[in-house]
C-alpha cells in the first residue's frame, strides 16, 4: 500500500507538543546578549554617535573591512544599492539598525542600548508613490534619482489593434495595503564561537540557511568553510525569513571579534519595524473586453513600493517582475502591454512574503471581472468561463507555459458547493430583511516549483531553483535523507518521509530526513515559492529510486531472481515469482558488509540526486459568502470554499493545513493587516494592538474541495501548495463585499476593506442618493 | 540592574530555587533560570499568547507577570502536560487533527484549552471560540485547532468521574 | 522588550500597600492585575521605579453587595464577573460586558478597580462605573475619601488619584428589578479595544421607561455619560424610533477623538449604532 496519500500524522509533531522544540532562543543558554539601536528617524544624516563610558557598544566604525549588502540582478533597469550593515554616514527608515550593543542578558542590554545616543540631522521622508515619484522628489538613494530601482515593460505586437476593437474598456485602480508576514517567533540567532578553530556555528531562525551562509562569509570575507548556519526548528517564517538581515551579519562578526558566544533574539517592536515588509502596491489597468465578455488586451501600469533596500539574494525585482510576467493569470487573453516599477521610499525593506504579488494581481483581475461583467450584463460566473485557459499547454503573453490545470472545472467546483441559486434566494430574503450577504469568486493560478531557467530569465545574479538530496539507507535498513530545502514548519519532513517510503518499502518512520544544517545537507535553497514538495519531493523520488535498484539488485542476487522481479514493500523485499522475501535490513547490511559478493552495484547504498525543473501550474477557486454590517462597515465571513487542484497529493491533511494558513492570511491582507507609516516615516502600527491579525473569532470554517489534474511537469505529479490559499482569499472577499452591498452601487478597490472603509463608502452613496 | 531576589518557583510540581531581579518576567524566568524553554514568547505585550502557562490553574500570560510574584503559586507548562511518554489528551488530538505546523504557538494554545477545559468541562463550542481567540497562530487558521480543542475536551469529559454517584 | 530595573515591594494589608505607596511618593506604583502596566513597562513607555504590589494584600480581595452597592475591591478580578455576582440587573449587566474585555487569560488577572485606576479611554469597566454613577474609595495614610465617578475620570490615563492614593474599592449602585440593560461594542476583532460602544441601563414599568442611564464609551479622552439624553428617554415608551433618535442626537453631541483604526468621523457615525444598539438590547 503506497503511503502516498495518506494523512499521516507528522513525524515533527511529538517534540513540538511535548515543549521540547528547539528553536533559536532556545539554544540561546549562556551567550551573551546583542541589542540593536535603531533609527528613531526615517531618514537623514548621521552627525555623530554618543556612546556611554561603559559597555561593549559597537558601530559601522568598528566594523573595518566588511562590506555593504548588494543584491544583484542583470538588467538595465536594475539599480543596485548597497545596505550597509550597521548605518554610516545616513539612515533611510526608521528602525534600521545603527549600532549593536552586548551585555550580559537582554534587560542589561537594552539599559546600554539607552544610553546610546545617535545624532541625526533630518530630512523630509520619502514613504509614499505620490512622493517618491512626483516632481523633483528627493531620491532616496543618490544612485536612484527618479527612486525607481527596478523597471519592467512588455507590449506584444498586435495590443494596439486589439484594444482598439474593445466593446467595453474596465479602467480600475487596485490598492494594496502594507503588511507583515508576522511569523509568531520573530527573527533571532545564536552564533557560537570555537576558540579552538575559530569558526562560527550560527543558529537562525530562517528558511534558507545556504545562502545566509555565502551572503555572511561575501560581506564579511572570509571562506565559507568558517561559518556553519542551522536552522533549527523555525516558527514560521512566510518569505520573511529568507533574506540576509544585516543583523546577522553583525551577529557573525561579534562572535569573531569578541571570541564569544553571542545571541540576538529579535522582539515584536523590532520585528515590525526592521524585519521585512510586503504588499504595499498600486496597480492600475484597463482591460479591452468585446461585447461577449471575452478579454481582448490587458494594460496595466504596476507600482511596487519595495522599501529602503533591496533584499538578499532576490532583490526587490521580486514583486515587480512577478507581477509583470503573471497579471495575465488565468485567462486566455494574448494582447498586453504591461510596465512595472520598484520604488524605493524611507520605509522598512520589502521581501517576499507568500503569495508575492499575485494575491494583488489576482485581486486586479478579479475585480475588472467583475466589474466587466456588470457593465456588460454578463453573470460574474459565465463572464469567467469566456475567458478561463482550456487547452493546455497554454502559452501566456509573457511566455509562460502552463502545464495541464483545471481552471474552470474548480470554478464549477466552487459554484456547486456554494449552492449559487440557493444562496441568491437566500440574499434576496436577507435583503428584505435588511442583511445584507454577498458571495464573490476569485479565480488564479499558483505558479510553483520553478527551478533554475525561472530565476535565470529574470537576470538573477544568484539563480536559486534547484534541490539536492544525498540519500542513504545504512546498514541497520533506516534511511537518511539530507535535503538542501529548508522547512520552516510546513511538515515537509513528513511528506518526503512518505515518498521515499514508497521508493524503498520502509516505514516512514524508519526515514530520518536531515535539513537546515550546511554542515550536514547538499547545496540548496530552502523553503520559498512553493517549491520544497515539488522539487526537493523530485529530487528525493529520484534519490531514493536510485538506491530502490541498488537494492533490488543485491536482493535479487541473494534470492537467485533477475531485479526486475523484486518489489520492495513492508520492510521486506519480494520476489513474487518464487515467493521468497529478504528484510531490506539484511540486504542494507549486505550492501555494506558483504559488498564484494556484489561487485556490479558496488558498496553501500547512498546516492545524491538533483532535480531542476520548469516549473508548474497549481490552480483554485476560491468562494466566499460574507454579511456586511451597514451600519458600522464591519464584515463577517459566514462561508469560505476552496476548491484546489494541487496535482497528487503527498499528504492530504498536510496539503489541507497548507490551504488553511494561507487563506487566513489572504483574509488578514484583505479585511485586517495594515502597516501604517505616517508622512515622517515613523511607523504607527509597532505592536500587536494596533497590527491585526486575525484569531480564531474572525475566522471561517475553510470547506476544501480537491481536484487532481495529473500534470507530467513535475516527476512526482504533486505541484505546490504553499502560497494559494494567501493569494486567492483577497479578491474572493472583496467581491463578496461589493456583491453584498450592490444596493448601494459601491465598488471597492483597496484593501485592507477596514469598516471605516467600508462605511465611508456607504455614507458616500446614501448622500449621493439623497441628492 | 536592581538588587535580585531569592525566589521559589514551584513549576509542575518541582520547586526551583532562582534568583532573579524583579523585572524577570514569569516568561524569562522559565525559559533562563529553569531551564524549561517549552514556554514560549511571541511579542511579550500579552497579546500573541504563546507564553500563556497556568498560575494556580488559571491560563494567563506569562510576559505579564514578574517571577517574584509568583512565589508561593502552582505554575504548571507545558512540560507537564503528558504523563511519562503519554501524551495529554490535547497533545494526542493536536497531533491527530494537525493541529499546529510551525508549533511555535502550541505550548500557549495547550495550556489556554487544558485551562479552560479543566475548569468548564462542559463548555459550548460557541463559548470555547470565544476563549481560543485568545491566542495567535500564523501557521494552521485555527481549523484544525478549534477540532482538537473539542475532540479532545469530549474525551476528557469522558475520562471524568461522573459528578452524580 | 524588557522592563527598565526597578524595586519590588508586597505589602500584605491594605494598610501596608497605602505606606509603601506613601513612603516612595512618584517613584511608587501600585500593581494589581498588571495587564496593561506590564505591557507598558515591557515597551519602557512606564517606568515605576518601585512596584508595590498588591497581590498580598488579601483585605483587598472582597466583591459583596452591602448597603445598597456592590462593593468591588483592589483584588477583584475581570474573571470574577463571568457568571452573575450579585442578584438582579446589575449581576446580568456585568456578565454581559465583561465578555468584551480583552481576552480570557487576561481576565484571569487584570482587576477591576486596576482597569479605573489605568483609565483607558476604551476601557468597558470605566464606562460601566461613568453611566452608572459609581463611586471610588482612595486611600492614603492620612485616610480614605470618596470620588464619585463623575470627578474620578480626567482623561486619558489620568484620573483623581494622587501620587500617594490608592484606589482600594469601586462601588455600583444595586439596581431594582425592573432595570434591564444593554451593551453594545464594536472593534475590529475579537478582544480588541473598542472602537466606540455604549451602555444603557433603561428602568421600565408599564411600558414606560421609568429612569435611564446612557453612557459611550472609546470616543473621548474618557467615557461620557448623555444624562441630558437620559431625561429624553424617561416617560417614553420604547421604540425603534426614539432609539434612532437618541442615537443620532448621541451622535450630534460627541467630538470624537481619532487614532488610526478610526477617524473622528467614523467614530461619530458609530456612536449612532452603538447607542441605538444598546438601547435596542435594553429593551427587549
Amino acid at each position: 500500500m503506497s503511503w502516498i496519500g495518506r494523512s499521516l500524522p507528522r513525524l515533527e509533531d511529538p517534540s513540538l507538543l511535548k515543549g521540547q522544540g528547539r528553536f533559536v532562543a532556545d539554544l540561546a543558554q549562556g551567550a551573551a546578549a546583542v541589542k540593536f539601536v535603531r533609527s528613531p528617524l526615517a531618514a537623514g544624516a548621521i552627525l555623530g554617535i554618543e556612546k556611554p563610558d561603559d559597555g561593549l557598544v559597537f558601530t559601522a566604525d568598528d566594523l573595518v573591512g566588511v562590506k555593504g549588502i548588494r543584491p544583484l540582478l542583470h538588467r538595465p533597469d536594475y539599480v543596485p544599492v548597497s545596505q550597509p550593515v550597521l548605518a554610516k554616514d545616513r539612515v533611510v527608515f526608521c528602525g534600521q539598525a545603527v549600532a549593536a550593543v552586548v551585555a550580559e542578558d537582554q534587560g542589561l542590554a537594552e539599559d546600554l542600548a539607552e544610553q546610546v545616543f545617535v545624532d541625526i540631522e533630518p530630512e523630509d521622508a520619502v514613504v509614499d508613490f505620490a512622493q517618491a515619484l512626483g516632481e523633483g522628489a528627493r531620491p532616496v538613494h543618490p544612485e536612484a534619482p527618479g527612486n525607481v530601482l527596478v523597471e519592467g515593460n512588455i507590449r506584444t505586437p498586435g495590443f494596439d489593434a486589439a484594444f482598439a476593437s474593445a466593446a467595453e474598456v474596465v479602467a480600475l485602480e487596485l490598492r494594496s495595503g502594507r503588511q507583515t508576514a508576522m511569523p509568531l517567533e520573530a527573527r533571532g540567532g545564536v552564533a557560537r564561537f570555537d576558540p579552538l578553530t575559530g569558526r562560527v556555528t550560527l543558529y537562525a531562525s530562517v528558511q534558507m540557511p545556504h545562502m545566509l551562509r555565502t551572503g555572511i562569509a561575501d560581506v564579511l570575507g572570509f571562506p565559507e568553510s568558517d561559518l556553519r548556519v542551522v536552522a533549527p526548528d523555525v516558527g514560521g517564517g512566510f518569505g520573511q525569513k529568507m533574506a540576509l538581515f544585516p543583523e546577522y551579519v553583525v551577529l557573525v562578526w561579534l562572535a569573531r571579534h569578541l571570541r564569544r558566544d553571542v545571541a540576538w533574539l529579535e522582539d515584536r517592536r523590532e520585528n515590525f519595524l526592521a524585519a521585512a515588509h510586503s504588499r504595499d502596491q498600486v496597480f492600475q489597468v484597463r482591460g479591452a473586453f468585446a461585447a461577449d465578455g471575452t478579454l481582448l488586451a490587458l494594460e496595466a501600469d504596476l507600482k511596487s513600493n519595495v522599501g529602503a533596500f533591496s533584499c538578499y539574494p532576490v532583490t526587490c525585482g521580486v514583486e515587480p517582475l512577478m507581477g509583470l510576467a503573471e497579471l495575465p493569470g488565468p485567462y486566455r487573453f494574448s494582447e498586453y502591454a504591461a510596465r512595472s516599477r520598484g520604488v524605493t521610499t524611507n520605509t522598512c525593506m520589502m521581501a517576499p512574503y507568500r503569495g508575492v504579488a499575485r494575491p494583488m494581481l489576482t485581486l486586479t483581475m478579479e475585480r475588472m471581472m467583475d466589474v466587466a461583467a456588470r457593465r456588460l450584463g454578463i453573470d460574474p460566473v459565465e463572464i469567467r468561463r469566456r475567458n478561463l485557459i482550456e487547452t493546455f499547454p497554454h502559452r501566456s503573453p509573457t511566455g509562460l507555459v502552463y502545464d495541464e490545470g483545471s481552471y474552470g472545472e474548480t470554478m464549477e467546483l466552487a459554484v456547486k458547493a456554494l449552492d449559487l441559486p440557493a444562496f441568491r434566494r437566500q440574499q434576496a430574503e436577507a435583503r428584505s430583511a435588511g442583511r445584507y450577504l454577498g458571495a464573490g469568486f476569485s479565480v488564479f493560478s499558483e505558479r510553483t516549483g520553478y527551478g533554475t531557467p525561472a530565476y535565470a530569465a529574470r537576470g538573477m545574479d544568484i539563480v536559486p531553483g534547484y534541490e539536492l538530496v544525498n540519500l542513504a539507507m545504512d546498514p541497520s535498513g533506516f534511511v537518511e535523507a539530507r535535503i538542501g530545502a529548508s522547512p520552516h514548519g510546513q511538515g515537509l519532513k513528513t511528506s518526503l518521509a512518505q515518498l521515499i517510503s514508497d521508493e524503498l518499502g520502509v516505514l516512514p518512520s524508519k526515514v530520518r530526513v536531515i535539513a537546515g544544517d550546511t554542515d550536514a545537507t547538499p547545496y540548496g535553497w530552502g523553503t520559498f515559492a512553493s517549491r520544497s514538495m515539488v522539487i526537493s519531493g523530485g529530487a528525493c523520488k529520484i534519490a531514493a529510486g536510485k538506491v530502490a535498484e541498488r537494492l533490488k539488485s543485491i536482493a535479487a542476487a541473494m534470492m537467485h531472481v533477475e531485479p526486475e522481479a523484486i518489489r520492495l514493500a513492508d520492510d521486506l523485499a519480494y520476489a513474487e515469482a518464487t515467493n521468497q522475501t529478504v528484510p531490506i535490513g539484511e540486504v542494507a547490511r549486505a550492501a555494506y558488509h558483504q559488498s564484494h559478493r556484489y561487485p556490479q552495484v558496488g558498496p553501500g547504498l547512498q546516492e545524491q540526486a538533483l532535480y531542476d525543473p520548469a516549473g508548474t501550474f497549481s490552480n483554485a477557486c476560491h468562494a466566499c459568502i460574507v454579511e456586511v454590517d451597514v451600519e458600522t462597515g464591519g464584515v463577517k465571513i459566514r462561508r469560505f470554499v476552496v476548491a484546489e487542484d494541487a496535482g497528487v497529493l503527498i499528504n492530504p491533511m498536510i496539503v489541507d493545513g497548507q490551504i488553511h494558513g494561507g487563506v487566513a492570511q489572504g483574509i488578514a491582507n484583505a479585511l485586517f493587516e495594515e502597516l501604517v507609516y505616517d508622512e515622517a516615516g515613523n511607523l504607527l502600527t509597532a505592536s500587536l494592538a494596533d497590527y491585526l491579525p486575525p484569531t480564531i473569532a474572525e475566522m471561517p470554517s475553510i470547506e476544501i474541495e480537491h481536484l487532481v489534474t495529473y500534470s507530467e511537469a513535475t516527476i512526482t505529479r504533486a505541484k505546490g501548495v504553499g502560497e494559494g490559499g494567501t493569494i486567492g482569499a483577497p479578491a474572493a472577499v472583496i467581491n463578496a463585499i461589493v456583491d453584498a452591498l450592490s444596493p448601494f452601487g459601491i465598488d471597492l478597490f483597496e484593501i485592507p476593506a477596514t469598516p471605516q472603509r467600508i462605511r465611508d463608502l456607504i455614507r458616500n452613496a446614501e448622500r449621493t442618493h439623497h441628492v | 540592574m536592581s538588587d535580585k531576589h531569592a525566589v521559589t518557583l514551584n513549576v509542575n510540581g518541582k520547586d526551583y530555587r532562582i534568583q532573579v531581579e524583579p523585572r524577570r518576567t514569569l516568561a524569562d524566568a522559565l525559559r533562563d533560570d529553569c531551564g524549561l524553554t517549552g514556554t514560549h514568547i511571541g511579542c511579550e505585550h500579552g497579546v500573541c499568547g504563546a507564553c500563556t502557562v497556568l498560575v494556580d490553574d488559571r491560563p494567563v500570560r506569562s510576559c505579564l507577570m514578574f517571577a517574584v510574584q509568583v512565589e508561593g503559586a502552582r505554575v504548571r507548562t507545558v512540560e507537564g502536560l503528558a504523563k511519562g511518554e503519554e501524551l495529554h489528551p490535547l497533545q494526542k488530538a493536536f497531533w491527530e487533527k494537525h493541529g499546529l505546523q510551525c508549533g511555535f504557538c502550541t505550548p500557549g494554545f495547550l495550556m489556554l484549552a487544558t485551562g479552560i477545559l479543566e475548569a468548564e468541562p462542559d463548555i459550548s463550542d460557541e463559548d470555547l471560540r470565544d476563549v481560543l481567540s485568545s491566542n495567535l497562530c500564523r501557521c494552521t487558521g485555527y481549523q484544525n485547532i478549534i477540532k482538537a480543542v473539542c475532540a479532545a475536551a469530549s474525551e476528557m469529559r469522558a475520562c471524568q468521574p461522573s459528578a452524580s454517584l | 522588550m524588557k522592563p527598565a530595573p526597578f524595586e519590588y515591594v508586597r505589602p500584605s494589608s491594605r494598610a501596608e500597600a497605602v505606606a509603601a505607596l506613601a513612603a516612595h511618593g512618584d517613584d511608587g506604583k501600585a500593581i494589581a492585575g498588571g495587564q496593561s502596566l506590564v505591557a507598558a513597562m515591557n515597551f519602557r513607555l512606564a517606568r515605576p521605579a518601585v512596584l508595590v504590589d498588591l497581590n498580598g494584600a488579601l483585605d483587598l480581595d472582597y466583591l459583596r453587595p452591602e448597603g445598597g452597592v456592590l462593593r468591588i475591591g483592589a483584588l477583584t478580578r475581570h474573571a470574577a464577573f463571568h457568571r452573575p455576582v450579585v442578584e438582579g440587573p446589575l449581576g446580568v449587566l456585568l456578565a454581559r460586558v465583561v465578555r468584551n474585555i480583552a481576552h480570557y487569560p487576561i481576565r484571569q488577572r487584570g482587576t477591576f478597580t486596576g482597569s479605573l485606576a489605568h483609565a483607558d479611554p476604551a476601557s468597558e469597566w470605566c464606562l460601566v462605573s461613568r453611566t452608572l454613577g459609581a463611586q471610588m474609595v482612595i486611600a492614603n495614610v492620612g485616610g480614605e475619601r470618596v470620588c464619585a465617578a463623575a470627578d474620578f475620570f480626567k482623561g486619558t490615563f489620568t484620573t483623581a488619584i494622587q501620587a500617594d492614593d490608592l484606589l482600594v474599592e469601586a462601588r455600583l449602585p444595586l439596581m431594582g428589578p425592573n432595570w434591564r440593560s444593554g451593551f453594545f461594542e464594536f472593534s475590529r476583532r475579537a478582544g480588541d479595544f473598542a472602537l466606540a460602544m455604549s451602555l444603557a441601563a433603561l428602568e421600565i414599568e408599564g411600558g414606560v421607561i421609568r429612569a435611564a442611564r446612557l453612557g459611550v464609551g472609546g470616543v473621548a479622552d474618557r467615557p461620557l455619560r448623555l444624562e441630558g439624553l437620559e431625561g429624553q428617554l424617561v416617560g417614553q415608551a420604547p421604540s425603534a424610533a426614539l432609539f434612532a433618535g437618541i442615537g443620532e442626537a448621541a451622535r450630534d453631541l460627541i467630538s470624537p477623538t481619532e487614532d488610526i483604526h478610526a477617524s473622528a468621523d467614523y467614530r461619530r457615525d458609530l456612536i449612532r449604532t452603538v447607542v441605538k444598539r444598546a438601547l435596542t438590547q435594553a429593551a427587549s
